[in-house]
């Protein structure tokens, strides 16, 4: 949707309508009200919007989340979100309201608690046993190091079992399914190191790894956190944006509206559409006209007309006047859905793509765990059949080669680019987004509402004399049509002329009484003039003399000349397929400089060129915000849409523009190709230090000073090697 | 080395109060709003008394 078409979040007809239902009910309940804040940055916004909130009558505590920029009010049940809203917006802060129950984030929260809990006991093992280790190591021997290690163990035992559960739990599941995901050796090594070091430990034996199998252990819960934490924001982001669109409808029954939920709707149901509301079914018009935005739909930029009898689709937006449709249908027949099935099957076929990560893993499983196994065998014979050293050595060499840095080579990478990212206002959904983003050379764009804002801009409003420039900001003004919006946007400063007797008609214009004669700015056939061809054009009749036009052009979303050409540096091919008239998209190919173009597309030929492109050996980046891109965005092997886009494009999208500015593409482009090359020197650099340890640990010099220096070095590097992306 | 005795158990007891402390802040929801948490330290509020009690919502 686009923002100019957005009805403001104040006229929410719910938020009048709610307290009424409350108090109906017999029940006196607390608001418990979540707002969102998209603006506030900074320790002044926290301070001004909680005093403000706090001042509100009957509010009695608010408190700021800035990591996830929110706002949660607890308040007495006459307080509504709108007030809220209204007292910040006095202030300066833009405030919408969120739909609490699509934000229920206890499981989410409950998990990431329970990884930072078993993290935290791990550390705190880690830290223990290392200073009895030091002292080991330092040359404790006989009954001290022998009590040494049987602390470490007391402390060692307990830890791996509650902080490694999560591993154990993912090499279960992967060996019911006769899989050797990654978790299956680092449960094998976490394992067998403590079972040797107990072994060891009760015969006073020389090493004992039990600080190796809770380094272990802490190493990679954090690799997995930092996973977790980087997919949690991102699904809470994306939460947030569908809890800003609460589906409703306005049931027309017995001469009485009544608000229901849009899914209750059957068809044969009247509904009332107000102007800037989103249809919610396909229907008949029944009574009424007004101009629908099919932009979203089809790309289209231009107002379609509609009256009594005109068909209407779930997804457009009614502009001018109130409409009363029949639904015909609704729900799961409705065309809005049928589209979300095309999205379903194109998803279906994306799931085939191998991550890095798992790439490597598969790549490192079998190799692990036939060296150790080797390992065991040849010191066997070496030694003549002496199994606790054939084991020890074993167990040396899982440990050796367990992938703590593997296990931190990705999720410390992607922590840092979508951190990155999501400062620069783009939000990575999907875990594998960015290599897939990295390996893009072909880019397709959709126009309206992607590269355009999809809100007119007038082209010609200068050339016309003072009159006529007078008379139609007054008649402009009038009207909340986006091409009048946009046409006294541009003429404001020129003095109004004197128009009485203005009067919308909705669905063709505006007319008034000026020195005489009648007025009228709208549709050509109003006015009484001959349309002219495709551009998009207001006709202003000044009662004498031929009607003039008032030309407009669609206005370029801000950063979309930049991100084409940062695209187009970096050696990518672009495309524009949209499903607007031949002119407006050559007209925009030509501003932005892209030679592929492709007009008049409908939904089913977006997908086919985006899956020619792609059977051409092509890897596509989609970037589009409509309904009918959703069905291409989620055949594209990556895909971005604008926060303003419909929620079933979003959801169909990897990766979303939080911002109005769409200059970031050009910088996400770019550090997916760093990040993924930072990955790979990742698991280059812990293949590296296997490739000096491994030769180490077969041969039997291990010992579990040298376990504990190789995996902390190889974390570290890891590490600091994803913190050098730019 | 008897000293070692006394030593160890209080390394343990302190490293076991700071998990402790560890779980306490967890359960308190701490960690909820790193970026806010940062940033609070320089509002100039609640500095001649303490912030009053809220009252807690979990």
């Amino acid at each position: 949707m686009t923002e100019a078409l957005r009805p403001p979040p104040s006229a929410c007809p719910a938020c009048a309508v709610a307290p009424v239902a409350a108090e109906a009910a017999g029940q006196v309940r607390d608001a418990r009200l979540l707002l969102s804040l998209p603006t506030i940055h900074c320790a002044g916004c926290i301070a001004a919007v909680e005093r403000e909130l706090a001042r509100a009558p009957g509010v009695r505590s608010a408190r700021v989340n800035l990591t996830l920029k929110r706002a949660s009010v607890d308040a007495d049940a006459e307080v509504t979100a709108a007030t809220l809203i209204d007292r910040l917006g006095r202030i300066g802060y833009e405030a919408h309201e969120l739909d609490p129950g699509v934000l229920s984030m206890t499981e989410t929260d409950r998990q990431g608690r329970d990884l930072l809990m078993r993290l935290g006991v791990a550390g705190f093992a880690m830290m223990n046993i290392m200073l009895l280790s030091v002292a080991v190591w330092s040359g404790a021997e006989d009954a001290t190091r022998d009590l040494f290690h049987m602390i470490s163990g007391m402390i060692a035992i307990p830890t791996v079992l509650f902080a490694g559960q999560p591993f154990f739990r993912n090499a279960w599941a992967a060996l019911r399914a006769f899989r050797l995901g990654m978790d299956v050796p680092i449960s094998l090594a976490i394992l067998l190191a403590t079972g040797i070091s107990i072994y060891e430990t009760f015969n006073s034996g020389h090493h004992a790894y039990f600080d190796a199998a809770v380094m272990l252990t802490f190493f990679l819960l954090a690799g997995r956190y930092l996973d977790f934490r980087t997919r949690a924001v991102a699904r809470s982001a994306a939460q947030e944006l569908a809890a800003l669109e609460v589906p409703r409808a306005l049931r027309i029954a017995g001469g009485v509206e009544s608000e229901v939920p849009a899914a209750e709707l059957a068809p044969g149901d009247m509904v009332r559409v107000r102007p800037g509301g989103r249809i919610p079914v396909d229907g008949l018009v029944t009574e009424g006209s007004s101009e629908l935005d099919r932009s979203l739909l089809t790309g289209e930029s231009l107002p379609a007309w509609a009256g009594q009898g005109t068909a209407v689709s779930a997804g457009e937006v009614n502009l001018t006047g109130p409409l009363t449709v029949r639904v015909t249908a609704a729900g799961k027949d409705s065309s809005l859905h049928r589209m979300a099935d095309l999205v379903a099957v194109a998803e279906s076929a994306r799931t085939r793509y191998t991550s890095l990560a798992d790439r490597a893993a598969r790549a490192y499983s079998p190799v692990v765990h036939i060296l150790a196994f080797a390992a065991f065998l040849g010191w066997m014979w070496v030694s003549g059949g002496d199994l606790r050293l054939a084991i020890n050595i074993a167990a040396a060499t899982l440990i050796i080669t367990c992938p703590c840095a593997l296990g931190l080579a990705v999720p410390a990478v992607v922590t840092a680019a979508s951190g990155k990212l999501f400062r620069a206002g783009l939000l990575i959904k999907d875990g594998t987004a960015l290599e897939r983003l990295a390996e893009v050379d072909t880019v397709v764009f959709d126009k309206t509402g992607t590269l355009t804002l999809g809100t007119p801009e007038p082209t010609n409003a200068d050339s016309h004399d003072a009159d006529a420039r007078a008379v139609a900001l007054v008649l402009a003004r009038a009207s909340s049509h986006p091409l009048a919006r946009a046409l006294a946007e541009a003429l404001d400063g020129t003095a109004p002329a004197a128009v009485a007797d203005l009067r919308e008609v909705p669905g063709y214009g505006v007319e008034g009484m000026w020195r005489g004669h009648s007025v009228r700015l709208g549709r050509a056939r109003w006015v009484g003039a001959e349309a002219a061809g495709a551009v998009t054009a207001t006709w202003l009749s000044l009662g004498q003399g031929a009607p003039v036009a008032f030309t407009f052009a669609d206005r370029l979303r801000p950063g979309a000349a930049e991100a084409v050409a940062a695209l187009r540096d970096q050696g990518k091919e672009i495309h524009l397929v949209s499903g607007d008239v031949a002119p407006a998209v050559a007209d925009l190919a030509a501003r932005l400089g892209i030679a592929r173009w492709q007009a008049e597309t409908l939904p089913a030929e977006k997908v086919r060129v985006v899956a020619d492109l792609a059977a051409a050996g092509r890897r596509v980046l989609m970037v589009g915000d409509g309904l009918n891109d959703t069905a291409a965005l989620a055949a594209a092997h990556v895909s971005i849409s604008p926060a303003s886009a419909l929620d079933a494009a979003r959801a169909a999208s990897d990766i979303v523009l939080l911002g109005r500015d769409i200059a970031p593409i050009g910088m996400a482009a770019r550090i997916a190709v760093t990040s993924t090359r930072r990955i790979r020197e990742n698991f280059w650099l812990s293949g590296l230090y296997n490739v000096v340890a491994v030769p180490v640990a077969l041969l039997g010099f291990c010992t579990p000073l040298w376990a504990a220096l190789a995996m902390s070095t190889s974390s570290i590097t890891v590490s600091l090697n994803a913190l050098r992306l730019k | 080395m008897e000293v070692l005795a006394v030593l160890i158990p209080v390394s343990l007891f302190l490293g076991l109060l700071g998990l402790g402390a560890f779980f306490w802040t967890l359960k308190k929801g701490q960690y909820d709003d790193p970026e806010g948490d940062s940033r609070r330290i320089l509002n100039p509020d609640y500095d001649d008394h303490p912030k009053p009690p809220e009252p807690e919502d979990r």
